[in-house]
């Protein structure tokens, strides 16, 4: 572990543990958890959630069709079809938990592996596949669903998201902004930056950091000599540490979170503890840094098993519901299949489109030599 | 107002309280822009006139800045930020160029992103590092910008409309050093195009093309070489992307000899730009190789030395000397 190592170093006050609250893993400051790893469902002091049998058959649904179609995307780069993936193994709890607590007129600035949120976005999913393909660098129409394009330099968009919520205040909105990135991101100025100016103009946005372990190679420890959610205390706002693979509690606190900042009490932070439970991307290897015995320790912790044993054991849910899932999330991996092997090229003139919403002088003359350039070989060919 | 005497800070004022005026889109944003109006007075009285909602002081973070512009952008607004100096802007540069640049393109057309950037640029001033620099190459080298500087009140008024109205991200380069030069400034006139280069002196031996501060510079030596007897043509570019070639190829053509001046480094400068393809475009025209004025390879100095630095008359005529010698 990272952040615990350096915290374990530190004397620690148990005694500020609340009666009734889960108690945290040695080591680790506290985390809001409302689904134990063995899926047994305990009581927070400060968050608290109630869903009906089928809200909770939504939330397993939708982590098992995540993950189903990052396990697609996968074999699709493997087989040649795209040319990378960032996947998103094992943080689908903290996703689909964060995204379904937005509602839609919120906005949401994601970093490029938040595939779950897309999916409660209602961005389709192949949409997103586009530019790990190379036929495009993004592609969506970010206010179709409130969801603002991947945003590959890291920390960029957590500026964006502030920005766009110091907008929404302006307006008079109730609404609030979400901004997604990792705990590599939080070593970025931009996020430094972001938490300032949400700070002192109050913007109505929710910083949510996936904690996932590992920015490619270097661990948290390499970002960070205190819990991160502690950053915001700093910056004079709230920070929390939810255990990022209980769908339940992330629900319960990002749904606090956005709720404080449509009221006008400003930004908050949240780090969601999880784990990356794949490579950084296919491009990366994970064996060259990192034990097979942590990755193991995190599979015990599983979000999607955990939810599993809690619909089991309340009698939420039977065979039927999960072999009908199971035939869903093949359709979807079909379908997902079936898009990205079917995506054209783009035109080659796509070179020189969008690239000006009033047009540029340089940019019509380059696409018209290119233009004459190509039609050269269509006059060979004859 | 019509027509009036205005320096180009007064004339900039008055464009953006035109914006502020008539969209209620528009905002002001940067360090020291509210109560102070900016340590040039850009924008004094505005944040009195149109509150602390619509002219925003902000936390001293170039990147924040630039980055909370792109947000406001996205949610529908016109945020018009002021980069301090010229040398400040670089903690700003990551947003400029992997965001605000591309996000038009990223989003298929989707979104715009209409952002001016405000920068004071240029040296001659006296001030410490920093202060003086003219990085203007090194954003129009980034497609999905664009870039231009007025030269005088007139265009500093009307140029910062256009770039205000523009769905396009601009980079707004104020010529610090010419900011209280003072011109007549017709607030109803029909502006020209915002990227068309403007003939600011006619002449028939050589055209010399610069923009900003140095136009005024190459307008003097075209005064002292007409006493000698020589007709120099003073092209005022405004615009460094895209850049008017037409113009200056119909200049070239006429004169058959050209000279670029500006105060950024020559080297991979936007003179380098303009001398590769006028030589392209005018090869059987040109009587002279395209020659080129500017700032040496070097940090910009101690002000002490800024004087042998930037081009002055001298340097500017003695090019044109070279120049006319082929």
């Amino acid at each position: 572990m990272t952040v615990d190592s350096t915290a374990a170093r530190k004397p620690r006050r148990s005694s500020s543990k609340r009666a009734g609250k889960p108690a945290a893993s040695p080591g680790q400051p506290e985390l809001v958890q409302l689904l134990t790893p063995e899926g047994v469902r305990v009581e927070h002091p400060d968050y608290s959630i109630d869903l009906t049998p089928e809200e909770l058959r939504g939330l397993y649904r939708d982590m098992v069709l995540t993950r189903r179609f990052d396990a697609e995307a996968t074999t699709l780069q493997r087989q040649g079809e795209l040319g990378l993936w960032a996947s998103l193994l094992g943080q689908e709890a903290a996703q689909i938990g964060s995204g379904r607590a937005t509602r839609p007129d919120d906005y949401v600035f994601p970093t490029y592996r938040e595939h779950g949120v897309a999916w409660c976005r209602g961005v389709d999913p192949t949409n997103l596949l586009g530019m790990f393909r190379g036929v495009n660098h993004g592609g969506w129409d970010p206010n179709e669903n409130n969801f603002h394009l991947y945003t590959i330099v890291i920390g960029s968009q957590a500026l964006h998201a502030t920005g766009y919520a110091m907008g929404v205040a302006k307006d008079g909105a109730d609404s609030a902004v979400i901004a997604y990135f990792g705990d590599g991101a939080s070593s970025q100025g931009d996020v430094a930056e972001a938490f300032t100016f949400s700070a002192v103009y109050n913007a109505p946005v929710v910083f949510f950091c996936q904690n996932n372990q590992w920015a490619i190679s270097e661990p948290t420890e390499r970002q960070t000599r205190v819990p991160l959610y502690q950053r915001a205390q700093g910056y004079g706002f709230p920070g929390v540490r939810v255990d990022g693979n209980d769908v339940l509690a992330v629900l319960a606190v990002t749904k606090a979170a956005l709720e404080r900042a449509r009221t006008g009490q400003g930004p908050m932070l949240i780090e969601a503890f999880t784990y990356r439970m794949g490579a950084h991307t296919t491009s990366d290897d994970p064996t060259k840094y990192r034990r097979d015995e942590e990755r193991e320790q995190w599979e015990a912790k599983d979000p999607i098993l955990r939810l599993r044993a809690y619909l089991e054991s309340e009698g939420n849910a039977d065979e039927t519901f999960f072999a009908g899932l199971e035939t869903e999330a093949d359709a979807l991996a079909k379908r997902v299949r079936d898009a990205v092997r079917s995506m054209p090229d783009p035109d080659n003139m796509a070179i020189f489109e969008n690239i000006y919403a009033d047009g540029h002088a340089l940019v019509d003359e380059e696409r018209a030599q290119f233009a004459a350039y190509q039609a050269s070989f269509a006059e060979e060919s004859n | 107002m019509a027509a009036e005497k205005l320096s180009i800070v007064k004339a900039i004022n008055a464009s953006l309280r035109t914006a502020l005026e008539t969209d209620p889109k528009v905002l002001i944003m940067g360090e020291d822009v509210g109560k102070l109006g900016g340590v040039f007075r850009v924008t004094d009285g505005l944040q009195k006139d149109f509150g602390e909602d619509r002219v925003i002081d902000t936390p001293l973070a170039e990147s924040g800045i630039v980055g909370t512009a792109i947000g406001l952008a996205l949610r529908g607004y016109r945020p018009v930020v002021e980069i301090q100096f010229d040398g400040f802007v670089f903690p700003a540069y990551d947003q400029i160029v992997t965001q605000l640049a591309k996000m038009h393109a990223r989003a298929l057309g989707k979104i715009k992103l209409p952002v001016v950037i405000r920068i004071p640029y240029g040296g001659a001033i006296g001030a410490v590092e920093h202060h003086s620099e003219s990085p203007e190459a090194l954003f129009a080298h980034v497609p999905g910008l664009k870039c231009v500087s007025p030269s005088n009140a007139a265009d500093a008024y009307w140029m910062l409309q256009q770039a205000i109205q523009s769905d396009d991200p601009v980079i707004f380069f104020e010529p610090k050093r010419r900011y209280h030069d003072r011109s007549e400034v017709d607030t109803e006139a029909i502006p020209g195009p915002l990227h068309a280069a403007r003939t600011a002196r006619p002449g028939t031996d050589l055209t010399l093309a610069a923009y900003g501060p140095m136009v005024k510079t190459c307008l003097e030596a075209a005064a002292a070489a007409e006493e000698e007897g020589k007709s120099l043509e003073v092209l005022d570019l405004r615009s460094m992307s895209p850049i008017d070639f037409d113009a200056i190829q119909a200049s070239v053509e006429k004169t058959r000899r050209l000279v670029i001046v500006h105060e950024a480094p020559v080297f991979l400068g936007t003179g380098s730009e303009i001398a590769a393809r006028i030589t392209e475009r005018c090869f059987y025209h040109l009587e002279a190789p395209v020659l080129r004025v500017g700032g040496y390879h070097a940090p910009y100095p101690p002000s002490r030395l800024e004087d042998e630095y930037l081009p002055g008359l001298d340097r500017v005529l003695d090019a044109v000397d070279r120049a006319l010698a082929y």
